[in-house]
């Protein structure tokens, strides 16, 4: 024993090398960590949750949102049975409504002046005079929706299983625009609605044809902004906001909202416009989701052009 | 009924009660009730820190999966769970009396007001830290003052009746441990 001692001293011999130094100062951290246990844990949790509400946005295919998705889906769902029923009568109004608007456009409402000749066509039908179908429209219930949070998210009880897929654009049954479609499981999807923070459609004046970017406040739900519409164009209380068809995700000419305000911005040469939305976030109960069959192809040629640019 | 079996069934409750009920609901259009942290405040003495805050960790983060928000409620509610053990030690009558009773109530606390402080405050901090998350995009301080004022007015409200019709019958337990 003895010999043993001699031959390897412990660190707490009188007299401390450096390795002993290095052996308290661990101790300490942990006597540290042990004492504001609590209090570190608490840290840990608050910052774990502020990463979250940081960076969901950019992780949209996480999995543990998936799974979320898939079960509280299915609890919204059988709830949302339930509640289908008190708004029946409402439901049938609007689709009355949207029956009507469609009727008046049949082509059995026009009458055609006899004098009209009939065109005949004396070459062979060649492809560019061929239409194709460019947008796709499919219904879809709303399972659960909010408004009054600050970031606002639509769920619907139809998902990749049925055709759906990520950034379809998504309008009610009077075709006004609702929102983008964020996140897919297998048989639900979520919707960013209008009313989010990081919702940035692209907008467009009816009359004078500006466009300009649409965002929410988050202080009342149906007012939003349209911001970028230089002072030049002529805007009026009422004006009509369509969607520009920009992007890929809405046809052309889909209503936004009407004008409520117009306030001219002092640090620049631009307007801030307010505007009510035509859609009615509070009382949505089925909606259609556009799918834009030439998305692909022109993404496809989108990065194609990015690539080459490098 | 053991105090697992009855926080279980509580949990489930008060969440299905919060989403399906008290969401659908916005008083002149942006103030919502809230009542489901009721969970926290009304979790056992005995209860140590740490279970506290993944407890109520995972109510919030229940809460944020319903609203496709994660975060936001799992926060403010590992805030109040933090704070809560201090609140107890403060507002409780005698030294040890919390070993008398299980949860906190009016009876345990020793009367009305200390426990109204109790739940006050804590409904006031979450409250104001959700909103304060919420409102920094935004930075209306205004608002988000008047909102968390108005919100917490009336989940305090909520409460107050919730412990008016479900009163929570607790046994006394001797004090010689």
């Amino acid at each position: 024993m003895v010999i043993r001692v001699a031959r390897f001293p412990t660190p707490d011999s009188q007299f401390p090398t450096p390795n002993s130094k290095f052996l308290a100062q661990v101790r300490n951290i942990f006597l540290f960590i042990r004492r504001y246990f609590t209090f570190l844990f608490f840290l840990l949790l608050q910052g774990f949750s502020i990463y979250l509400i940081v960076h969901y946005n950019k992780y949209h295919n996480a999995v543990f949102s998936n799974t979320a998705n898939q079960l509280t889906g299915r609890i919204n769902e059988q709830y949302n049975k339930v509640e289908n029923y008190f708004h029946l009568k409402k439901t049938n109004d609007s689709l009355v409504k949207a029956n009507e608007k469609l009727l008046n456009l049949l082509k059995a409402d026009f009458l055609l002046p006899d004098t009209l000749n009939k065109i005949v066509l004396d070459t062979v039908l060649v492809d560019s005079i061929k239409q194709y179908r460019r947008y796709d429209y499919m219904q879809a219930a709303v399972i659960s929706n909010s408004v009054s949070s600050q970031s606002n998210y639509i769920v619907l009880g139809r998902g990749e299983a049925q055709q759906l897929k990520k950034d379809m654009g998504v309008v009610d049954i009077n075709n006004a625009v609702v929102g983008i479609i964020t996140e897919v499981s297998k048989d639900y999807a979520v919707v960013m609605s209008l009313l989010h923070k990081d919702s940035h459609i692209d907008g467009k004046l009816l009359k004078g044809g500006e466009t300009g970017t649409l965002s929410w406040d988050g202080v009342e739900p149906n007012i939003l902004s349209i911001s970028r519409i230089s002072k030049s164009a002529k805007v009026a209380k009422g004006d009509t906001i369509i969607t520009s068809g920009n992007s890929t995700t809405f046809p052309k000419g889909m209503l936004i909202g009407f004008v409520t305000a117009v306030i001219p911005e002092q640090s620049s040469n631009n307007y801030i416009i307010k505007f009510k939305t035509a859609a009615d976030f509070h009382s949505l109960q089925y909606v259609f989701v556009i799918d834009n069959r030439q998305q692909e192809a022109i993404n496809q040629l989108l990065d194609k052009a990015k690539q080459q640019n490098k | 009924m053991s105090t697992l079996v009855k926080n279980i069934i509580r949990f489930i409750l008060l969440m299905l009660v919060q989403v399906f009920v008290l969401d659908k609901i916005h008083l002149h259009q942006m103030v919502t009730p809230y009542l489901y942290f009721i969970f926290i405040l009304w979790l056992p003495f005995n209860m140590s820190r740490s279970w506290q805050m993944i407890i109520a960790f995972a109510l919030g983060f229940t809460l944020d999966s319903f609203r496709h928000n994660p975060g936001f409620h799992a926060a403010a509610c590992v805030l109040i769970a933090y704070v809560r053990p201090f609140l107890v030690n403060l507002l409780i009558p005698q030294e040890g009396a919390d070993g008398n009773y299980e949860e906190p109530s009016i009876k345990s606390m020793g009367g009305f007001l200390p426990y109204f402080i109790y739940v006050a405050v804590l409904t006031i901090m979450h409250h104001g830290w959700l909103f304060l998350l919420e409102a920094w995009q935004f930075g209306n301080i205004w608002y988000f003052l008047l909102k968390t004022i108005l919100s917490t007015a009336i989940s305090l409200l909520l409460i107050i009746i919730t412990e008016l019709l479900f009163v929570r019958k607790q046994k006394f337990r001797t004090n010689t441990v």
